[in-house]
């Protein structure tokens, strides 16, 4: 479980994270949602340690992440896997050293053992037999998935996507989030996606932050979204013609 | 001010870089492939320039030593001392920094702005230390073995286009080459060449992990590193140069 206290962020004069609060659970799939330039992959990189928050606690299961020493914040991150937005993947390795990678990293496993996990990962992601390609050679759904691969390949506690589906056809998207969705169910991690696809919202939405203007704005789950008596978020979740007309537009 | 914001930034990325690294074997692998990539892929350019720079050198001696009053092993002299003590040190190493230190820099910079430097710190590893290190290493090991040949060559290029050419005969060519040689000279060069050998790594490493943006700014890393590796190549070389030769 990963809870965050009245974090804050600001960039020059810019506020961009107001005093949000919010509680991730463990074999959930938490959502942070939110317009375009609102603050939610801010809010993520706050989480991860790659920007500072100027105030406010990240608690990695009882542990303030921020206030740790500079080896607990690594013993806390080799715990954390990450899928991000276009990838990450390393250009000059294979998708299998690409996977490989934490392992040779952060264990002592043999190079058998090693391979046998790799292959576990890459059947996750339905991607066996592509060991010996270079990411250049996949395309933008093959990388997402390696992407994840790696992301899971040291057994995480913690799996953070930042816009999984973003360049993403919605056939692939689907099958991203529901490989999102199984691997926490069956590994039992606390994972936490930025999006503002609204199909993964009603696919894989357990337990929602909507961020508007830095701040939260709502919580909630998939079901209560759609019944949402929030302006923001309504303008939010029916942006789209095509929205209206699947979900229905509820009554304001 | 920016320079001393630079400089200090420098030194805190010099202080990750340096930090015990957190698994030998992946880094010895690295070293060994930055040797590889940094070192034996720079052999043909250095080759070539080399043999070729010796015979200019030793053409350029011949014509400008027309006179009787000047012994004709002064060409082999004047060759071995120019090749041995400036050209291959500095000249080479100035080549290598456009060379090294432009595609160290465009390639961490690459890493930068694609997120990969994030996603090794996310990891937990020491993005500086397991991206810098083995490439400084690789340079202070294989450099100077670079060099080395580039001094042979360039000895031997401007034998063949001296002897060829008719600037300079076989005879008097090899016993220049041999008059008053000084060992320690040979220290002088070579601790020019692992000075440079940092300088061209890691400050060009510095330029590439600190790129933020994108395309534009992968490039304008990449000429950066490449200026200012050549402009503190050359004040180290004024700087050694005072400290071994002055006296």
């Amino acid at each position: 479980m990963i809870e965050i206290k009245n974090i804050n962020k600001t960039f020059g004069d810019r506020q961009v994270v107001k005093d949000v609060s919010f509680t991730f659970y463990k074999g959930k799939t938490n959502l942070i949602i939110g317009e375009s330039g609102c603050g939610k992959t801010t809010i993520l990189k706050l989480m991860v340690g790659l920007h500072k928050a100027d105030s406010g606690e990240i608690l990695y299961d009882g542990q303030n992440f921020p206030k740790l020493s500079v080896n607990e914040q690594e013993n806390v991150r080799k715990k954390i896997g990450m899928l991000f937005q276009g990838g990450a993947l390393f250009d000059s390795q294979t998708l299998e050293e690409n996977v490989q990678f934490p392992l040779d990293m952060f264990t002592d496993l043999t190079k058998a053992e090693k391979l046998e996990r790799v292959n576990f990962c890459l059947e996750k992601v339905q991607l066996v037999g592509k060991n010996k390609l270079y990411p250049a050679e996949l395309s933008g759904g093959m990388k997402k998935r390696a992407a994840l691969a790696r992301a899971i390949a040291n057994n995480p506690s913690y799996l953070f996507c930042d816009e999984p589906n973003s360049g993403l056809d919605p056939k692939t998207s689907i099958v991203i989030d529901n490989l999102i969705k199984n691997i926490t169910d069956e590994f039992n991690i606390t994972t936490i996606i930025v999006t503002h696809d609204m199909n993964s919202v009603i696919e894989i939405g357990d337990n929602i932050m909507f961020v508007h203007k830095g701040e939260n704005w709502w919580t909630g789950d998939k079901s209560q979204i759609l019944k949402t008596k929030n302006q923001e978020l309504f303008d939010f979740v029916f942006a789209s013609e095509f929205m209206k007309q699947v979900l229905g537009t509820p009554s304001k | 001010m920016n320079l001393f914001f630079h400089i200090g930034r420098y030194f805190m990325l010099l202080y990750r870089v340096f930090a015990r690294p957190q698994k030998h074997s992946v880094y010895m692998r690295q070293i060994i492939f930055e040797i590889n990539n940094i070192g034996i892929s720079s052999l043909p350019i250095i080759a070539i320039i080399s043999v070729f720079m010796g015979g200019i050198i030793t053409i350029q001696a011949a014509f400008g030593f027309n006179s009787p009053w000047v012994p004709l092993y002064a060409v082999g002299f004047t060759t071995r001392e120019s090749i041995m003590l400036e050209f291959s040190p500095t000249i080479v190493c100035l080549i290598l920094a456009g060379k090294v230190g432009s595609n160290i820099a465009s390639e961490i910079g690459a890493m930068r702005i694609t997120e990969q430097i994030d996603a090794l710190e996310i990891m937990g590893i020491n993005s500086a230390g397991y991206l810098i290190f083995p490439k400084v290493a690789a340079a202070v090991i294989i450099f100077p073995f670079l060099i080395a040949l580039s001094m042979f060559l360039g000895i031997w290029g401007g034998y063949f286009m001296g002897v060829a050419s008719g600037a300079c005969t076989e005879y008097e060519y090899i016993f220049g080459i041999q008059a008053f040689f000084e060992p320690w000279k040979l220290y002088y060069s070579f601790t020019k060449v692992i000075v440079f050998a940092f300088i061209i790594t890691s400050v060009s490493a510095y330029f590439g992990y600190n790129t933020s943006g994108g395309a534009l700014e992968v490039g304008k890393s990449s000429t950066n590193a490449v200026v200012y590796s050549s402009i503190l190549i050359l004040l180290f070389g004024l700087i050694l140069t005072n400290l071994f030769l002055n006296r």
